[in-house]
C-alpha cells in the first residue's frame, strides 16, 4: 500500500501560475522559456509518484531540479500550486492548519541539510522539541528523547550545546530529533550532503541499519544530488530534471534501462558492481538448499564487488543476513557473475563509443 | 488655499488636548506612579547598601573590572566623609538622590520603550507592510529635534517627569524596534522550517524559536535604548523632570562650571555602568545563541 502518493504536484513561484502551467503543458515550453514569457518559475512540474510502506524512496537531481521543493510539498512547508498529496489515503493538501500540525507532530518528521538545529537549546532540548510542542509532559519527553539519542549513538551528550558537536554529530541530533516521536515517515532533505565523505558513508550505513531494526520500519523519502548515495540508499529512485520526474525505478532499473538520454548520461560512468547492493541480486533460499548458520554472510547493503572474493570461498551460495542475524536471502555465484558481466558489457559499449578497441572483457571488469 | 503644516500640527495637538484629556490624564497618572514608585524603592535603602548591591550585580552579570568601576564610580556620586589618622577626608559629588531620580526616569522610559518597541518590532518582522510603515516613523522619531516635541508633551502631559518620560520614549524607542525586527528576520530559514516541520503553532514558533534566537540582537537594542534614554536626561530637566539634568541646567543658566561638570560626570558614570551591564547581559544570552545564523 502506498504511504505517500503525490499526484500531479506542481509548484510555480510568482507570476500567473495557471498561464505558466498552460504554456508548459499545451505548448511544451521549457522552464526557461516559461520564465521568459510569464515571469513564473516552475520548480516542480507535474510530479506523480508513490512511496510504498517501509521503503526508502530517493529523489535524485542536480541543484535547481526542484527536488527539495518537491519534498517540502509533501509536508507542506511549501504549498503545492496544483495537485494533491496523500498520506495513508488522507488528502494532506486539503488539511486545515490543525490537522496539518497533528500530521507533522505524530506521523511525519524531517531532517535538514544544514541540520536546522536550535542553537539556544541543549542537545536533548533539541531532540525533545517535537514532543514539547505536542504538549507531552516533561518526564515522558525526556525519557523518549534519551532513548532517541541512544539510538543514534549520542548517549552522554544530552546536556551538550549543539555548537560543541562536529557536523556528523549535529546531524545525529537532527536524526534523533526526527525519530523521537516514532514517525511513520521520515523526510530527509540532503541530510548527509553537508558531511565529510567518510562520515557520510558511516551515516548512510547507520541509517540503513536503523531502518532495518525499527519495527515497524519507517518509510523514508530521501533527497540527494549524489547518484552514488541514491543507488546505495534507494529501494527505488526518482530522477528529477528541471522540475520533472524523468524516471522512477529500482537502482538496477535505472542503471540498466535509463529512460532517456539525461538519465543515461548520469549513470554512464557508474561502476555498478561497487554500488548495486547484495539485496538486488539475492533470492530466497530454496527448499533443497541450505546455508551453514556459522558460515560467511554479508549484509543486504554490501556492494556486489565485495561479494565475489567471499563467494569464491564458498560452495556457491552466500547468506545475506540482516543486522540481527536473520537470514534475508542468499546470493549465488551465477547471479553475481551476471551482474558483473552486464556491467562489463556496459563499460565495453561505452569504450566502443569512445573509440577504444579493447577486446579483453576481463580488463573491463578490472 | 494654503496648507500650513505647522498650523495643522498645532491644531491637532489642541484637538487632542480638548478631546482626549482623560486619556492623557490616565497616562500621566500611570507613568507618574511608576516613576515615583521606582524612585522611592531606589532611595529606600541607604546609599552605601545600594552601591554594594549594584557592585554585586555588576560582578555577577559582567566582570570584576566592571564591578570595581561601579564601586568607585558610584561612591564618587555620594558624599563620603571619614577620618584617617586624625585627618578628616571628604570627597564625592553628593548627587546620589539626583542619580536615583534619573535612574528611575531612565528605567521607566526604557520599560515603556520595550513594552511598545518589542511587539512593534516583532510585527514589523512578520509583516512587510507594517515594516514599510514603521520605518519612516522611526526615522522621524530619531531625527526630529527633541525640543520640537518637548512643548507638545508639556501641553498634553503637564510639567514634570511624565512629559520627560514621553520625550525620552520617543527618542529612545527606534533602536529597540529596529533591532527586534532585524533579530527576528535573521533567524535561519532552516530553524524556522524545522520548527514548522515538527508541528509548532505560530506562538510556539515565536516564543520557543524566534525570540530566543533573536535575543542577543534584541538585547543590543535594549542597550542602545538605555543609552539614548540617558542622553535625554538634560533635555528632560528643562521641563522639570529633575534628576542629574538639574545640576547641568543650573551650570548652564548660572554659569557655574563646576556644578555643570559634576552633573555631566555623574551622567557619564551612570551611562557606563548601565552600558556595561546591559551589554554583558546581551553577550551572556549570545554565547548560547551566537551560532543561530550559521
Amino acid at each position: 500500500m502506498a504511504v505517500i502518493e503525490a499526484d500531479g504536484v506542481w509548484k510555480i513561484f510568482g507570476g500567473d501560475p495557471e498561464r505558466a502551467r498552460r504554456l508548459a503543458v499545451e505548448e511544451g515550453l521549457s522552464k526557461a522559456e516559461v520564465k521568459e514569457e510569464t515571469g513564473s518559475v516552475i520548480a516542480v512540474n507535474d510530479a506523480s509518484f508513490e512511496v510504498k510502506e517501509q521503503e526508502i524512496f530517493v529523489v535524485m537531481g542536480l541543484s535547481g531540479s526542484g527536488k527539495s521543493t518537491l519534498l517540502r510539498c509533501i509536508n507542506r512547508l511549501i504549498e503545492p500550486t496544483f495537485g494533491t498529496v496523500r498520506v495513508h489515503d488522507e488528502e494532506v493538501t486539503a488539511f486545515d492548519d490543525d490537522r496539518l500540525r497533528q500530521l507533522r507532530r505524530t506521523k511525519m518528521s524531517m531532517v535538514f541539510q544544514n541540520f536546522g538545529l536550535f542553537p539556544h537549546r541543549s542537545v536533548i532540548g533539541n531532540v525533545e522539541y517535537g514532543l514539547e510542542v505536542a504538549g507531552i509532559e516533561k518526564a515522558e519527553r525526556r525519557e523518549k528523547a534519551r532513548r532517541s539519542l541512544e539510538l543514534v549513538g549520542l548517549d552522554g551528550y544530552e546536556e551538550s550545546q549543539t555548537s560543541e558537536l562536529s557536523g556528523g554529530m549535529q546531524q545525529r541530533v537532527g536524526l534523533a530529533r526526527a525519530l523521537v516521536n516514532d514517525p511513520e515517515i521520515l523526510l530527509m532533505d540532503e541530510a548527509f550532503s553537508a558531511l565529510d565523505p567518510l562520515i557520510r558513508a558511516d551515516m548512510q550505513n547507520e541509517l540503513l541499519e536503523l531502518q532495518e531494526q525499527w519495527d515497524p520500519a519507517c518509510t523514508i523519502l530521501f533527497i540527494t544530488h549524489d547518484l552514488d548515495e541514491a543507488l546505495k540508499m534507494g529501494d527505488r529512485i526518482a530522477i528529477m530534471k528541471e522540475g520533472k520526474i524523468a524516471q522512477v525505478g529500482t537502482p538496477t532499473e535505472i542503471l540498466t534501462r535509463p529512460a532517456d538520454e539525461y538519465v543515461r548520461s548520469f549513470v554512464e560512468n557508474v561502476d555498478r558492481t561497487k554500488i548495486v547492493p547484495a539485496r538486488t541480486v539475492m533470492r530466497d533460499l530454496r527448499d533443497d538448499e541450505t546455508v551453514a548458520a556459522d558460515g560467511p554472510s554479508v549484509s543486504p547493503h554490501t556492494p556486489i564487488a565485495e561479494l565475489l572474493p567471499i563467494l569464491l570461498d564458498t560452495d556457491g551460495l552466500l547468506a545475506v543476513r540482516g543486522s540481527k542475524g536473520t537470514l534475508q536471502g542468499v546470493v549465488s555465484q551465477d547471479a553475481v557473475m551476471e551482474e558483473v558481466v552486464e556491467n562489463a558489457d556496459g563499460t565495453r559499449r561505452r569504450d566502443a563509443r569512445a573509440g577504444r578497441t579493447d577486446e579483453d572483457p576481463e580488463a573491463a571488469v578490472a | 488655499m494654503r496648507l500650513d503644516l505647522g498650523d495643522a500640527f498645532a491644531a491637532l495637538i489642541e484637538w487632542l488636548q480638548n478631546n482626549f484629556e482623560p486619556v492623557f490624564d490616565a497616562i500621566t497618572v500611570t507613568i507618574g506612579a511608576t516613576i515615583t514608585g521606582l524612585e522611592e524603592a531606589l532611595l529606600f535603602l541607604p546609599s552605601w547598601v545600594m552601591i554594594g548591591l549594584f557592585t554585586v550585580l555588576a560582578w555577577w552579570v559582567a566582570s570584576r573590572g566592571v564591578a570595581t568601576f561601579s564601586l568607585i564610580g558610584l561612591t564618587l556620586l555620594e558624599d563620603v566623609e571619614f577620618a584617617l589618622f586624625g585627618l578628616e577626608i571628604a570627597f564625592g559629588m553628593g548627587l546620589w538622590d539626583f542619580t536615583m531620580q534619573t535612574l528611575a526616569l531612565v528605567a521607566t522610559a526604557t520599560l515603556l520603550s520595550l513594552l511598545i518597541g518589542i511587539p512593534v518590532g516583532i510585527w514589523a518582522a512578520k509583516n512587510d507592510v507594517v515594516d514599510a510603515i514603521v520605518r519612516p516613523i522611526l526615522d522621524f522619531m530619531q531625527t526630529m529635534p527633541a525640543f520640537v516635541y518637548l512643548i507638545p508633551a508639556v501641553v498634553l502631559f503637564g510639567l514634570g517627569q511624565v512629559p520627560g518620560v514621553i520625550a525620552t520614549f520617543i527618542f529612545a524607542t527606534p533602536p529597540c524596534v529596529r533591532l527586534t525586527n532585524l533579530g527576528i528576520r535573521q533567524v535561519s530559514e532552516e530553524a524556522i522550517e524545522a520548527a514548522k516541520s515538527f508541528g509548532s503553532t505560530p506562538s510556539q514558533m515565536l516564543f520557543k524559536v524566534e525570540l530566543p534566537m533573536a535575543l542577543p540582537t534584541i538585547l543590543a537594542g535594549v542597550n542602545q535604548t538605555v543609552l539614548l534614554a540617558l542622553s535625554m536626561v538634560v533635555i528632560a530637566a528643562l521641563i522639570g523632570a529633575g534628576g542629574l539634568g538639574d545640576p547641568v541646567v543650573e551650570g548652564i543658566q548660572q554659569l557655574r562650571i563646576g556644578v555643570g561638570f559634576e552633573g555631566g560626570l555623574a551622567i557619564v558614570i551612570l551611562a557606563i555602568f548601565l552600558d556595561r551591564i546591559t551589554q554583558a547581559a546581551g553577550e551572556k544570552a549570545g554565547s548560547s545563541t551566537s551560532q543561530a545564523t550559521a
